[in-house]
């Protein structure tokens, strides 16, 4: 027990220590920008980056990773709070959290496997276009001065890495910027514009809704899909840190994990988050990998918050758009114009369909199910197809069948044979073919006693063994007297 | 002299034609070991994951990239072993040389595409720098 807590918090703690002060600097402008994506006061991301942080670093199964409040979650919320306010935010955060440490206890983490990467490529990129255009009302015809800001924010994120990493350049940019705005006292809009930033340790508090059906019917529907994007983020996050590392993770733990943060976030005034793609990068960059390095992030942003609340106000908004602007950017999948070219159409038309439900639903869980059904459909499609081959031989037609025979398949399966020979022997031979159920077996009996009926001689050749021991059970015409009623 | 080889690969032709060199080298000085190194780069490790199916075909795509080269050692009958590392690719490098001491190491001097040749030649640069032995960068 002592070996796995010094193996779980002490094996790598200069490295640890190092990085979370790293993420934390980072994650305090994105819990903000969040907050306001989500329609909240700032100080409701930062409390849940605080909480997430710590709690899926402690209870989580993939050490290293960080989580917060997100955009993908954030973008989920906002006409919750615009309809029913904070409290229903905080109570669909709870019941999220429930709902993931259920899915997280009966392993649905497994699950994900049945994700195509269609659609979670479409997943991320559709997330980073909802970034981008969450940003335009913050930047787009308010002031000069507001592009010059969102462009130098821009600048130095992009340069200043070219010459030392050895400090976050959005940090750089904050400080440079947010201080000439308060030097020449510039009119640009402020964090302080957009919400308060109180400096006090969340404190506990059950949310203020009235314990109803009617409530739950409000709060279900988000609660499930901040479970659903919530899941997805993390565990595909947990899977990109596993390949920084070369280690393995428990994704149901790390499910659980999530769950319990949400539930403890809710519970404390923060709003529900999950994983974070670009902070865990930078994390395991910085040289973090054990769970330290997430309890620091999240202990020294709230260290930093109590301290400094009173500057976090004065931030100038064109800043934090252009750091939006750069999440956007790095979260975006730059191959995707590679894999529309080279991928199969199928496919590239999953991806554009996950991003256009999305980018028009503003539901991150819509587009994914959406995704998923497509994928399902265009499968059944795919395998739909049953080619017959014809072929004369000496005694007559040899017909080969190559496919799924199945439901769907059964149409294309029929057509492909002549119903008007005569008197012939005619072969059906299904080596490259397979018999999946009781619909496939009637086509074929269809098929043989349709033959049959102009005295030709009908022989079934080379069935597979399971298709052998579908046909044996439910076919019909083997029996020469055979009418089809008997189905 | 050089018994130990550090051949730093990436998949490109530059990397290829860096493990012929390798092999010269490898002629003139017959009981020298050669340990390649692949570097699986953070930066691209989101893309990799993303157009991957799973952990194995991952794995497997990666090793898919050295087969011309493993074709090449083999082809020379040269003593070699296998890294796969993950990491920034510079650092990952220059520390695994030093971890493992070896004498040499070789490289191509820039990787793939014209965007990546950017980036490539950071990294043959950094090892230039930060290396504790020689550093053969082939052109």
């Amino acid at each position: 027990m002592l070996d796995r807590l010094r193996q779980d918090y002490l094996s790598n703690i200069k490295g640890d220590i190092l990085s979370g002060v790293v993420v934390a600097l980072a994650l305090i402008p994105e819990s903000i920008a969040f907050s306001i994506i989500a329609g909240v006061d700032p100080m409701v991301g930062l409390y849940a980056a605080f909480i997430i942080s710590i709690m899926t670093g402690v209870f989580g199964g993939r050490p290293g990773m960080i989580s917060g409040a997100t955009g993908a979650m954030a973008l989920l919320m906002g006409p919750l709070i615009r309809d029913y306010g904070l409290d229903y935010l905080l109570a669909a955060t709870i019941l999220t959290g429930v709902i993931q440490y259920v899915f997280g206890a009966l392993k649905i983490a497994r699950l994900m496997k049945f994700i195509p990467r269609a659609v979670m490529i479409g997943f991320v990129n559709a997330l980073a276009i909802l970034i981008f255009t969450s940003q335009i009302p913050h930047f787009i015809g308010i002031s000069n001065l507001t592009y010059i800001f969102v462009g130098v924010t821009l600048a130095i994120i992009y340069i200043l890495p070219r010459f030392t990493t050895a400090v976050p350049a959005p940090l750089v940019a904050i400080i440079i910027l947010t201080g000439i705005a308060l030097f020449y006292n510039l009119d640009l809009n402020t964090v302080g514009d957009l919400g308060t930033i109180s400096n006090t340790l969340p404190s506990f508090i059950i949310p203020n809704v009235p314990f109803t059906f009617e409530t739950l019917t409000i709060i279900f529907p988000y609660a499930i899909a901040l479970a659903i994007v919530g899941l997805l983020e993390s565990l595909l996050t947990a899977t990109i840190v596993d390949d920084l590392t070369d280690t393995d993770s428990n994704k149901n733990k790390e499910s659980r994990g999530q769950g319990l943060a949400n539930i403890v976030t809710g519970f404390f005034g923060g709003m529900a988050g999950c994983a974070m793609i670009g902070q865990s990068i930078i994390n395991i960059k910085s040289g973090g990998r054990s769970r330290l390095s997430s309890v620091v992030a999240g202990v020294f942003l709230i260290f930093l918050v109590l301290v400094l609340s009173s500057l976090v106000v004065q931030i100038p908004m064109p800043i934090l758009v252009g750091i939006m602007i750069m999440v956007s950017i790095g979260t975006f999948d730059w191959g995707t114009f590679k894999y529309l070219k080279k991928a199969p159409k199928s496919d590239a038309l999953v991806m554009l369909v996950t991003v256009g439900i999305v980018v028009y639903t503003h539901d991150l869980s819509q587009g994914v199910i959406a995704g998923v059904v497509l994928s399902a459909i265009l499968f059944v499609a795919k395998i739909s197809v049953v080619h017959v081959e014809k072929s004369a031989t000496n005694q007559g037609q040899l017909y080969q069948v190559k496919g799924q025979l199945f439901f769907a398949s059964v149409d294309s399966f029929k057509n492909g044979f002549d119903y008007t020979l005569e008197n012939q022997t005619i072969e059906i031979e299904f080596k490259n073919a397979h018999i999946w159920d009781d619909s496939a077996v009637f086509a074929i009996d269809q098929v043989i006693l349709k033959l049959r009926q102009n005295q030709n001689t009908v022989m079934v050749k080379h069935l597979n063994e399971d298709s052998q021991a579908l046909v044996d059970q439910l076919a019909v015409f083997d029996d020469p007297n055979a009418k089809l009623s008997a189905h | 002299m050089y018994k130990k080889i550090l051949l730093a690969v990436d998949g490109s032709d530059h990397s290829i034609q860096a493990a012929k060199d390798a092999v010269r080298l490898h002629d003139l000085i017959p009981e020298s070991v050669i340990d390649v190194v692949f570097v699986a780069d953070f930066e691209k490790s989101k893309y990799d994951i993303l157009h991957s199916h799973d952990k194995e075909k991952l794995d497997l795509d990666r090793r898919k990239q050295l087969l011309p080269i493993e074709q090449l050692l083999t082809e020379h009958e040269v003593n070699h072993h296998y890294h796969l590392l993950h990491g920034k690719p510079g650092e990952t490098i220059v520390s695994f040389q030093k971890k493992g001491q070896y004498e040499i190491i070789i490289l191509g001097s820039s990787g793939l595409g014209a965007l990546k040749e950017m980036v490539m030649g950071s990294v043959s640069k950094y090892v230039v720098k930060h290396a504790s032995c020689p550093v053969l960068v082939i052109k």
